[in-house]
């Protein structure tokens, strides 16, 4: 209990502490303005086969890059607090690792909810053809919201554990996720795609998670546009929970075995290794 | 030492008070095939500051790193507050406070803001008599950073960092404060600053200290005791004074006689009178020049360091004995004496 109270208590402050600062402030708004814009752009676009706009079939895809990335954020995180020491404090501090790792999934909460207020609720508006006034539709929103962010944080404690070098993560991470995610069905059917590719794809939350929030969005008929013709509600939940139980299980034990070998050396090591880069 | 407060928990107290703060018994340390410790004994006392010397590459940040229980050693029996660090529990760092050399972290957060969430995690191991974490305020003007309590945490100087790493340090109201290397890379301002901050934690907290350092004239300043650690081992082992005098015992007598310079290591200053009486009485080439030595503290610390750094050195010697030296340009000793 205390340690979830501390570790609320420590994300809040450090998500704070980035977004009063000019660049992280910047970086919240200008990535998150971007899909806004790409919205406010594509309005008074329709799909015509299903009788819908084209932004409410983007708005789901955008929700689940915001939350992907949000998440890729919780591995950047960890891998440059391991260098800069954050992780060894928290391991001098009683009861620090637990918070530690709290406090990392409150950021990374907050990272996506930032994005979600600046892109989704605007874009809600931009919708023609959706009910957004309908109690099932904000149910469904959050719970696969919600799962999703489990799900992906899985792999992003997985990336962030196991990829010691934060630039790494900054660069090959961001890049194989963005790879991910225009392959993903975001944006266009994932069948135009050869075969192999659709089943890498649906090996990864990303997938499911646009699936279910456009199953949310879009009206029945919409299905049709997707693999085998329905929304695959039951195995998209089983594969998001299957991820999200990964990472629950296996988060801590990497977590841990990574805390263990951190030493003061270690970070001295590193901390001269970034300043020879500098 | 905080004389009176203890009376609370007496019984947990007075159990781990009667042992040493920190117990080492042949730890050894090996990375692969380098051995970095080779049995290495130590015993801390409560309340004692004590400083671990040693050049670079000593095994200093290995030992330390060991007794925080940061690092699992290859042998030897290790005992910090009466526990094996490798056994240690969230209750046993509860009693620590580590200050290491290049902590750069929660740079974005602002120094009294970090201060008072670090303190929150020692809270509910308060005791009555002995608070804890200690108050916020009371702790930035003891380090100085009253100042800087609503600046972020990396806009801070190198020395202001320092200073509230000890602050992080002290905010548990440790029983065992490790500092290792405090003041690497500070400026002399910063570190004469950061020695004074020591002294009053010393003589105020009660605190057991065991620092780090490469410097003979930090530890000197600083600690009760200086422990010197080479080659994997302490070589030397008491206060600055005494060991000034350990190694002052060590006299080099030096002399010429018909063009030849010899060299002769003596034990004590008895031996030493001895010695040149005998040298000058003695039937032979008229010695023509003399010099009688004693070797500080200093010297025999330089000659470790550059021994290990790989230059050849003629080590003082402990056994009283007598070499030859090969014949040296002595145009500049030849006028002085």
């Amino acid at each position: 209990m205390r340690g979830l109270r501390l570790g609320l208590r420590r994300g809040w402050i450090t998500w704070r502490a980035v977004n009063t600062t000019r660049e992280g402030l910047f970086q919240t708004i200008v990535w998150n303005l971007a899909p806004l814009i790409v919205l406010i752009l594509l309005r008074d676009e329709t799909i015509d086969a299903v009788g819908v706009s084209l932004t409410a079939s983007m708005l789901p895809g955008m929700m689940a890059i915001l939350v992907v990335f949000g998440v890729m954020g919780i591995a950047y995180y960890l891998a440059n607090e391991r260098e800069d020491g954050t992780l060894l404090r928290a391991k001098a501090t009683p009861g620090g690792m637990r918070a530690y790792v709290v406090g990392l999934v409150v950021v990374a909460a907050l990272d996506v909810a930032a994005g979600l207020v600046i892109v989704a609720v605007p874009g809600m508006f931009l919708l023609s053809g959706v009910a957004v006034a309908s109690v099932a539709l904000w149910l469904g929103l959050l719970g696969y919201l919600a799962l999703g962010l489990l799900a992906c944080l899985s792999v992003g404690l997985l990336i962030g554990s196991v990829v010691a070098n934060p630039r790494t993560i900054a660069g090959v991470g961001m890049l194989a996720t963005t790879g991910l995610a225009v392959v993903s069905g975001l944006f266009f059917p994932v069948q135009v795609l050869w075969g192999w590719v659709q089943v890498l794809v649906q090996l990864f939350p990303m997938y499911w998670l646009g699936l279910g929030l456009r199953s949310v969005f879009l009206p029945a008929e919409a299905a049709a546009l997707e693999v085998g013709g329905t929304w695959r509600t039951l195995e998209g939940l089983l594969v998001l929970g299957g991820w999200a139980a990964v990472g629950l299980l296996l988060g801590p034990v990497l977590l841990r075995r990574m805390a263990r070998r951190e030493s003061g050396s270690k970070v001295e090591a590193r901390r001269a290794e970034a300043l020879q880069r500098a | 030492m905080g004389v009176g407060m203890e009376v609370v928990s007496e019984s947990v107290a007075s159990a781990v008070r009667t042992r040493a703060a920190v117990r080492v018994r042949g730890l050894r340390m090996s990375y692969g095939e380098q051995e970095v410790l080779r049995g290495l004994d130590l015993e801390i006392g409560h309340g004692e500051v004590v400083a671990l010397l040693g050049p670079n590459g000593a095994g200093k940040s290995t030992t330390i790193e060991i007794l925080e229980g940061f690092r699992t050693s290859s042998g030897g029996e290790v005992e910090v507050l009466g526990v094996d660090p490798v056994r240690g529990d969230e209750d046993w760092r509860a009693d620590l406070g580590i200050v290491l050399q290049s902590w750069r972290d929660h740079a974005k957060w602002r120094v009294a803001e970090l201060l008072e969430h670090l303190g929150e995690y020692y809270a509910p191991y308060s005791e009555p008599g002995r608070p804890r974490p200690v108050a916020v305020a009371e702790l930035l003007d003891q380090v100085g950073l009253r100042e800087q309590a609503r600046h972020r945490v990396g806009a801070l100087s190198g020395g202001q960092r320092r200073r509230l790493d000890v602050a992080i340090g002290l905010i548990g109201r440790p029983r065992l404060l490790f500092l290792d290397e405090p003041t690497a890379g500070l400026d002399p301002h910063a570190r004469q600053e950061f020695h004074e901050l020591l002294h009053r934690l010393a003589d105020v907290d009660g605190v057991t200290i065991l620092i780090t350092t490469h410097d003979l004239a930090e530890a000197e300043k600083l600690a009760d005791r200086i422990l010197i650690l080479d080659g994997g081992v302490i070589v030397a082992a008491g206060s600055a004074a005494a060991l000034s005098r350990e190694v002052a015992g060590r006299t080099e007598v030096r002399w010429c006689a018909d063009g030849e310079r010899s060299v002769h290591a003596a034990e004590d200053d008895a031996a030493v009178v001895a010695f040149v009486r005998g040298l000058l009485t003695a039937p032979g080439p008229a010695v023509t020049e003399l010099e009688v030595r004693r070797s500080s503290l200093e010297d025999t610390y330089l000659a470790m360091v550059r021994h290990r750094e790989g230059e050849p050195v003629s080590e003082p010697a402990s056994e009283p004995s007598t070499q030859r030296l090969r014949e040296a340009p002595s145009s500049r000793s030849e006028g002085e004496r």
